[in-house]
This record gives structure tokens, sequence and C-alpha cells, in this order.
């Protein structure tokens, strides 16, 4: 049982689950009919902040549970209420059905890196064992620490359920829509002056396959999961030729009203503080006992996601690129293409 | 567009002129060409960095070149001892901290780099406050520096990196002039304990001269708490001089890295008892006070 599959990659486990010759059947839970095709998988609404969810899960009775109805942002779930009440109440409801259920074995939740949050203090790699209390947590981070703290509370009440908990970095990829990726098409974007944040990104297809090694495996435990390497945001913007307008901080409320009410990008805390300080983790634990090995680096997913989405910027890559060849020339008297 | 006839013709046309400069009239491009070359890489971000934010390529081609005139003509840096960092490997350089500014550790990083036969980078520790200034943060991320908690040092000595450490903290270099070569109480002994723990030997480092650089008479303390600082300086010049008083007075500097401190000869465990962590704080402490204090008469008069 997939639940959450009205979103993007959700609908693409979904699908990918029910290709899969050891399962006989999957169950796609979710509040509204999914956008995309999710397969062979059957579609059944159910609203996860209710009982529904329990009684969906009598009738079906799954082996394994995939949750994946973590809203990070607030316009997916139309507004900061419902979505803390999809977040929280929703995993409640959820778990508690999987408490009750008899045939449940495995549960999957997909988490993130938010749970760490960023700040000053924050070490340059997060291991798994390092959420601490200690920053201010709001919105989204609140979220994300909360509905851990519950799936921990179900495996204490639920031993014999193998429960797999994997925090990704932020998705990015040719098809998948988030705060993060409308962010980075902005035709002009707004930095912190004076912050270059580095960050992590998976690539969807990648987010999608951990899913699934998650859910077909047996590999109880919490897992970071990241591309390899690092960008900055500097780096990541001039990659996607977007010239940038430095502003003292993202979350004034000035500046995040502009952002809003013009409809380009819903910045909540959590992202404002992720684009000032950055964040990382560290997935060797991924390695060794997910045994997950993501094809995408972290730079590969910016490119990735880059060629299909950010054409022709105002600073194409492809112009600056000409403008220093025959720079070069000049300086060196050698046709330096391709060199 | 790689493909367009224009660019292409536009390059043999570049490249034809190019060629007459340097034959006919002998300019030689290479060093620009270099320069136009590094900031195509840096416009198209083409460049890496590691999970610490250290960008090896700004660091070596523009950071510290900016730092080297003051390193070589304004301070005059006379390194000792840098056969005792090792070519490879993990090891944790232990210093004093002085100056109001910790320009003492841009120099340190400077100072290995730039004698050591392998050009090593010295990966610095910074306290928190670092990472809460906007450019100081993402400068001190770019040219290796990390955040000094226990996770973070581990990682990198892990990695066998160069670390350098400054245990005093605000404590020696927010002291006050008439305190100078006085070492402060070195922290919670931390960086021993991630020493232990990763087998990394102490070097302990003595830095003469920046004790000098901004001689603090005074502290505005209110003013200090005002804006969240550890401490606000009043110096000679500063703030009575408005920026002229950041220029940093010109003394003679001496940096000596002393012999390392084996860590790898302790029980297990040995990272966990206090008694250990403090025994080996004290001697690596004891160390730099003595080594100071022979290097202080050895460089006579601080402006010479």
């Amino acid at each position: 049982m997939v639940v959450g599959v009205a979103r993007h990659l959700g609908a693409r486990l979904a699908a990918r689950l029910a290709a899969e010759p050891g399962i006989d059947r999957v169950v796609g839970v979710d509040l509204v009919e999914p956008a995309e095709s999710i397969g062979a998988a059957e579609f059944v609404r159910a609203d996860i902040r209710t009982s529904d969810v329990g009684r969906v899960m009598d009738r079906a009775a799954p082996d394994t549970v995939v949750h994946m109805n973590i809203l990070a942002t607030r316009a997916d779930a139309g507004g900061r209420t419902p979505q803390k009440e999809i977040n929280v109440i929703g995993t409640m409801q959820l778990l508690a059905a999987c408490q009750r259920s008899a045939s449940v074995r495995k549960v999957v939740v997909k988490s993130s890196t938010t749970v760490y949050g960023s700040g000053p203090q924050a070490p340059a790699l997060f291991a798994e064992d390092m959420v601490s209390g200690a920053y201010t947590r709001r919105g989204y981070e609140k979220d994300a620490g909360e509905v851990e703290a519950y799936v921990r509370g179900f495996s204490r009440r639920r031993p014999d359920v193998g429960v797999t908990i994997l925090r990704f970095a932020n998705v990015l990829g040719p098809d998948i829509r988030t705060g993060l990726t409308e962010y980075f098409v902005l035709p002009v974007v707004p930095v912190v002056l004076g912050r270059d944040p580095r960050f992590q990104l998976v690539h969807e297809q990648d987010c999608v396959d951990a899913l699934r090694v998650a859910t077909v495996e047996h590999r109880p435990g919490i897992f970071n999961v990241a591309g390899d390497g690092f960008l900055v945001l500097s780096q990541a913007l001039r990659r996607a030729g977007r010239p940038i307008v430095p502003l003292p901080t993202l979350g004034s409320p000035f500046v995040g009203g502009i952002l809003r009410r013009t409809g380009v990008v819903d910045m909540d805390s959590a992202m404002v503080r992720f684009l000032t300080y950055g964040r990382g983790v560290d997935t060797t634990r991924m390695r060794t006992q997910l045994k997950f090995d993501p094809v995408y680096s972290t730079v590969a997913t910016f490119d990735a996601f880059a060629g299909a989405r950010t054409r022709g910027g105002l600073l194409d890559r492809d112009r600056i690129r000409a403008v220093e060849h025959t720079l070069r020339g000049v300086l060196t008297g050698e046709d330096t293409r391709g060199r | 567009m790689a493909d367009s006839p224009l660019p292409g013709l536009l390059d043999r046309v570049a490249a034809a002129a190019g060629r007459a400069l340097r034959d006919h009239l002998g300019v030689d491009g290479e060093q620009i060409d270099k320069l136009v070359a590094f900031a195509g890489r840096r416009l198209t971000g083409e460049f890496e960095v590691d999970p610490f934010g250290f960008d090896p390529e700004l660091t070596e081609t523009v950071l510290l070149p900016i730092l080297r005139p003051f390193y070589r003509h304004w301070f005059r840096v006379e390194v000792r001892g840098i056969e005792h960092v090792p070519d490879s490997g993990a090891a944790l350089v232990a210093a004093n901290h002085s100056g109001t500014l910790p320009v003492d550790s841009l120099m340190t990083q400077l100072a290995v780099h730039d004698t050591h036969p392998k050009a090593r980078h010295l990966r610095a520790l910074g306290a928190t406050l670092v990472f809460q200034l906007p450019f100081v943060s993402d400068l001190a991320r770019r040219s290796g520096t990390t955040l000094a908690c226990n996770e973070d040092v581990e990682a990198l000595l892990g990695n066998g990196e160069l670390v350098g450490v400054w245990p005093e903290g605000f404590k020696g270099v927010g002291k006050p002039f008439s305190q100078r070569y006085k070492l402060q109480r070195f922290g919670r002994g931390g960086f021993v304990s991630a020493a232990l723990r990763t087998k990394a030997p102490i070097i302990p480092c003595s830095i003469v001269g920046a004790e000098e650089i901004y001689p603090m008479i005074g502290n505005a303390e209110s003013l200090a708490r005002l804006l969240g600082l550890p401490y606000f300086p009043l110096t000679p010049t500063f703030p009575w001089l408005g920026p002229l008083g950041l220029v940093p007075l010109p003394s003679k500097w001496i940096i000596e890295f002393g012999e390392p401190i084996r860590t790898d000869d302790y029980p297990p465990g040995a990272a966990d008892d206090p008694m250990v962590v403090f025994e080996l704080t004290d001697q690596v402490r004891d160390t730099i006070q003595a080594t100071l204090t022979e290097l202080l008469e050895l460089r006579g008069p601080a402006f010479g």
C-alpha cells in the first residue's frame, strides 16, 4: 500500500512497484485522483487525516505500507494549517491503523533531511543519529521532526514490524515540481546577501529507486539519502544561467510577501534557513547498510534538472563559454574550442 | 550554438589576431589566459566544493594571493619547524590565539600552504560566530574552515586532513594587550579527545607577532552586548580613525611548529578519560607557552 500517490513521486513509486514481479497487488491511497498514471496499481480514495485510512487498511490487508504523504510545501496542501494536519494528524492516523493491523510487516516512511534543520551551529555533515532539538523549529521542520517521533513511537510499540525511515535531501529532476525547483527557474533569483549555502540533491529517479529498495528488501533503520558531492547556491544558479539579486534576508515579510503574491514561489521559514545556511548529510550508512548507490551525483542531478527546465537564461552557459573561447583565442593565438 | 558558423569564424579571427600579437609584437597572453579560463569556470559553475564547503581553486587563485602581501611584506612572517607537519595523513595543529581579529589563523593557513613541501591546506576550525555572519561565513567555508564541533573535527581527521585549532577561542583573541603572550584556558579539551579518537598527532604551534597587530586597550562591553558580539575592541586606532583603524600594525611575526605529540599509543577509551585529556591538554599548553617565551626573546622588538 502506497499512501500519497496523487503527487509525482508517489505515483511513480506505485507504478514501479506494480510492475515488480514479486508483488501481487499495489494499492495507492490519496485524497485526490493522481495527476499521473500509477500503472497497474489500484487507486483508493481516502482521507489520511481521518479513520478512513484504517478502513482501507482493513480491506486491503497490506503487508507493507509506504508513507509518502508528508508535504514539504504549504502551497501543496493549501496553507500551513492543512499542511500540518496532513503531515502530523495524517501520520498519526496512518500509524494507528498500522498498529491495529495484523497484516502489516513493514513500514517505509519518506522523510527528509529537513529534520536536521539548518543553522550556524550545524555540523558540516549530519549523521543519522544527530537529530537534536536545539535549533528553533517552525513550520515544516517541526512537522518532519514530529512525524519521525511518531514513527519511532510506533516502532517501539510494534517491534515485530520493520520500520525504514529514508531521509532524502532535496529531490530534483526534469519532471518533479517542488518549492526548490520553482525557485531555480525564477528569471531572476533572490539570494541572501553574503551567503552561499552548500547543499546536496537526489535525482527523482534515485528517490524512487531508494524507496523501492526499502520496500522490496528488508532494511530497517534510518538512512540519509543524497547524491554524491555538493553544490553551492551561486554555482547552481550559474549552471542554470540565472542572474541573482542579493537581498539582506529572504525571511522578511516584505520579500516573502512579494514572492508569494506574485505567485512566483512560496518560501516558508525552513526554506529560508536552508537557503541561508545550507545543509550536508553523511551518506555512509546509505551505502553500507541500505546498500543503495545513487546513479546521479548532486551535480548530475542539477544538470538533468537544468537541462530540462532552465534553457535560455540570461547568463546562459553556452554564451559565456563562447565569449571565453574568443577571448582566449586572442590571448593564446590558438583555437581553444574543445580544449 | 557550437555548430553555428558565426562563432567558429569569430574564433578563427581571434586566434589569428592572437598569433599576430604574439609573433609580431611579442605580447604573451599566457597569464591572462589562465585568468580568463578561471573566470570562465567560475561563471559557468565548473568547480567543486567538498562537504565542508572548501573550494581549493578559489582559495589558491584568489584568497591566498590576497593575503600573501600581508604575509610577506607587512608581517614578514618567519616559519620554523615546518618539517614537523607530516606530508600526508591526519594531524591536528593547536596554536595560541591573539590579535583581536583572528588574522593569526589566516596567516597560519598561508604559512603551511607556502612553506610545506606538499603545499598542504590547513583546515581551520572556527567559532559559531564566524558562521552567523554573512560574507565571513561564506569566505570561511570557501577557504576550508569549518565549525569547531566534535563531529566536524573527527570527520576531517578521519579523512586524513591537516586541521588547525585555536583552543583559547575568544578568550585568547579578545584578551587585553596587557595580557599578551599569556595563554588562556584551553576550552574543555575537545580537540584533544578528537585527536585521541582518530589517533592523529597534535602539533603545538606558537605564533609570535599577532598580539601587536591590534593592541586592545579597552573593551566597550555594553556596545558588544548590544551587537551580540563577545567583545567590542578599543585599540589606539579603532574606532577613532574609522576604517583606517582597521589597518593592522606591522609587527614582526614568527610561527613555529613544534614536535608532534603522538596520540596513537593510548589505550582505547582514553578519549573519554578526563584525566588523560586534561594531562594532554596541559602538555600542549605548556609546550606552546614555553616556545612563546623563547621566540619572544629571539624576535626582539615587536616592530623592528
